[in-house]
């Protein structure tokens, strides 16, 4: 639950949930986030200006002419994380994938490092059943986790200048999709067609921290009609 | 929409529309972005009698030239700039104008903003605001995001910039004191991973010079000069990121990280600058050194509030020409 709550700057405050990076902390981590967010969305009473979901940390912003940081702090102070339930999405995403030579970048090398066919490394990507433990990078790019494999790359030594848009991408347990093209030090193992980010949209982000993803294989003639299609 | 405009001639550096900055969608990946100098945004709504977080434009080291094709309007410039003013009823000839000054505009007029002189930044506005779509309620661009007025990009050569209404008066306002005197101490509070890095490692943070690299902009300053390593391994789980923290990369050159910050970030925070102090800091051109000093929260505070009121003697200080 929350261990700590630190003043970091004179507009934010640090919500402290532990060192691990791990789904049920995370979990809790973002029922706190849909509980302060909500509250922003019904009634800003207290002027928040941003609250930022992490693996194990909430970020709170608040603003700084108001001088009610210690109303802000009560406010936190008083949730009741048992009482606030949880937000886990029963919907899942599904994310059609290719990971033909010609997207998967470096699929080869993540197979040469670990010693695994990188027909078991698709197959154990399509089987995990991923969380988003969080939003962040650039717009509507979703951090997910926990890949269910012995798949364990660092990150590119020398990450990409350009890695392409809707690349998806690994390390350690997490996995990315890059929405559009940006550099990054991710493993790319795959492309998607779809779009991600859809900046006139109200809720603009196709994941949401909290958000249940699973991967489906395409082939490349799949993901040329798709990529027309969208 | 109105078709009152100018025409850019000269796009300037990093030239975009920005506003106090986007709320509430951090969470998403969209930072906040907004003016890197909100006491120059500030006063130049002031002056223009706007609303005071009216959508204005801001340059770095260079601003635009721009002419006016059609419609009459006001215009202030902020900060330390030397720029020209072209008016057609006379001929063109140049004259250099005055910051902190409204000027009338007409018809084939032109304003030439040519550097600012030893600062960084400075903010071109206009009286009832520029005609722009704005996003979530903010006229803030974020280039690196392809988010915001002038579909998320810099204003460029060629393009025209329009602006609400016409306007024409006669009693023009001006600010005749606006001393913006800087130093090379930079206030900061503690980071939340200070204790990643030794005892030694933060004595060297606040005892040696830093120096601002060329690689600086909205996003962050880099700087150079004074190597900060951690203790173990350069990373932290990424978490969420204020405007004014300072991260530190591995290769250990820290990096403060200004208005189009990334949203979360992975890097040690070992302080962060204190809101009152980011404009000065970043009003530092590369090359200039810099030292950090360290404040308490309360001290910080009291700053902030202290500028709150120093900004409302300067609006007292406007008069009319």
């Amino acid at each position: 639950m929350i261990k700590n709550i630190n003043q970091i700057s004179e507009q934010a405050f640090l919500l402290d949930f532990g060192d691990e990076i791990a789904k049920e902390i995370n979990q809790n981590v973002i029922n706190i986030f849909y509980y302060i967010y909500e509250q922003i969305q019904k009634d800003n009473f207290l002027d928040l200006r941003n609250c930022v979901p992490s693996y194990n940390k909430l970020l709170i912003q608040f603003n700084p002419v108001k001088k009610n940081k210690n109303e802000v702090f009560d406010f936190i102070n008083a949730i009741d994380v048992a009482t606030i339930g949880s937000r886990t999405s029963h919907k899942e995403i599904e994310i059609p994938v290719c990971y033909d030579e010609e997207f998967a970048l470096d699929l080869h090398d993540v197979s040469m490092k670990t010693n695994i066919d990188e027909d078991m490394i698709i197959k154990s990507h399509l089987s995990t059943n991923f969380f988003v433990y969080m939003i962040g990078f650039m717009p509507g790019l979703p951090f997910m986790g926990d890949l269910q494999s012995n798949i364990n790359v660092s990150r590119l030594i020398t990450p990409r200048v350009r890695v392409p848009s809707r690349s998806v991408g690994v390390v350690e347990k997490f996995c990315v999709i890059y929405p559009n093209e940006s550099p990054g030090g991710w493993n790319i193992i795959g492309r998607t067609p779809i779009r991600l980010f859809f900046k006139n949209k109200k809720n603009p982000s196709l994941f949401n921290p909290g958000s249940n993803v699973k991967f489906r294989l395409i082939s490349k003639k799949e993901f040329f009609k798709l990529e027309r299609d969208i | 929409m109105s078709d009152y405009h100018f025409v850019v001639e000269r796009s300037g550096i990093h030239t975009t529309f920005q506003d106090s900055g986007y709320e509430h969608l951090q969470h998403l990946g969209i930072t906040t972005g907004g003016v890197v100098d909100n006491n120059l945004f500030k006063i130049a709504n002031k002056l223009l009698e706007n609303d005071l977080d009216e959508t204005i434009i801001e340059f770095a080291y260079q601003g635009p030239r721009l002419r006016l094709e059609k419609g009459k309007v006001q215009v202030v410039i902020t900060g330390d700039v030397h720029f020209m003013v072209s008016k057609k009823s006379e001929d063109f000839s140049e004259k250099l104008g005055k910051t902190f000054k409204i000027y009338q505009l007409n018809e084939g007029d032109i304003i030439d903003l040519l550097s600012t002189k030893s600062s960084v930044y400075g903010y071109f506005g206009v009286a009832g605001g520029f005609s722009i779509d704005k996003y979530n309620n903010s006229g803030s661009t974020l280039v690196r995001s392809a988010i915001g007025p002038n579909d998320g990009k810099c204003i460029q050569e060629n393009q025209i910039i329009k602006f609400n209404l016409e306007s024409i008066k006669k009693n023009l306002k001006q600010l005749s004191y606006f001393s913006n005197h800087q130093d090379n101490i930079i206030k900061v509070l503690e980071g939340p991973q200070i204790n990643v890095f030794s005892s030694e490692t933060i004595k060297n943070f606040f005892e040696r010079n830093f120096k601002i690299s060329n690689n600086t902009d909205r996003m962050g300053i880099r700087l150079e000069g004074n190597e900060i390593l951690s203790k173990n391994s350069s990373n932290i789980p990424s978490e969420g990121i204020v405007k004014g923290s300072i991260q530190v990369p591995g290769d250990g050159n820290p990096i403060v990280l200004m208005a189009d910050h990334p949203t979360i970030g992975g890097y040690p925070k070992i302080a962060t600058v204190i809101l009152n102090d980011i404009s000065k800091l970043a009003h530092l051109s590369a090359g200039k050194e810099i030292r950090f000093q360290k404040v308490s929260l309360e001290t910080a505070e009291k700053l902030y509030d202290e500028n709150k009121k120093y900004l409302d003697k300067i609006f007292q200080l406007i008069k009319t020409i």
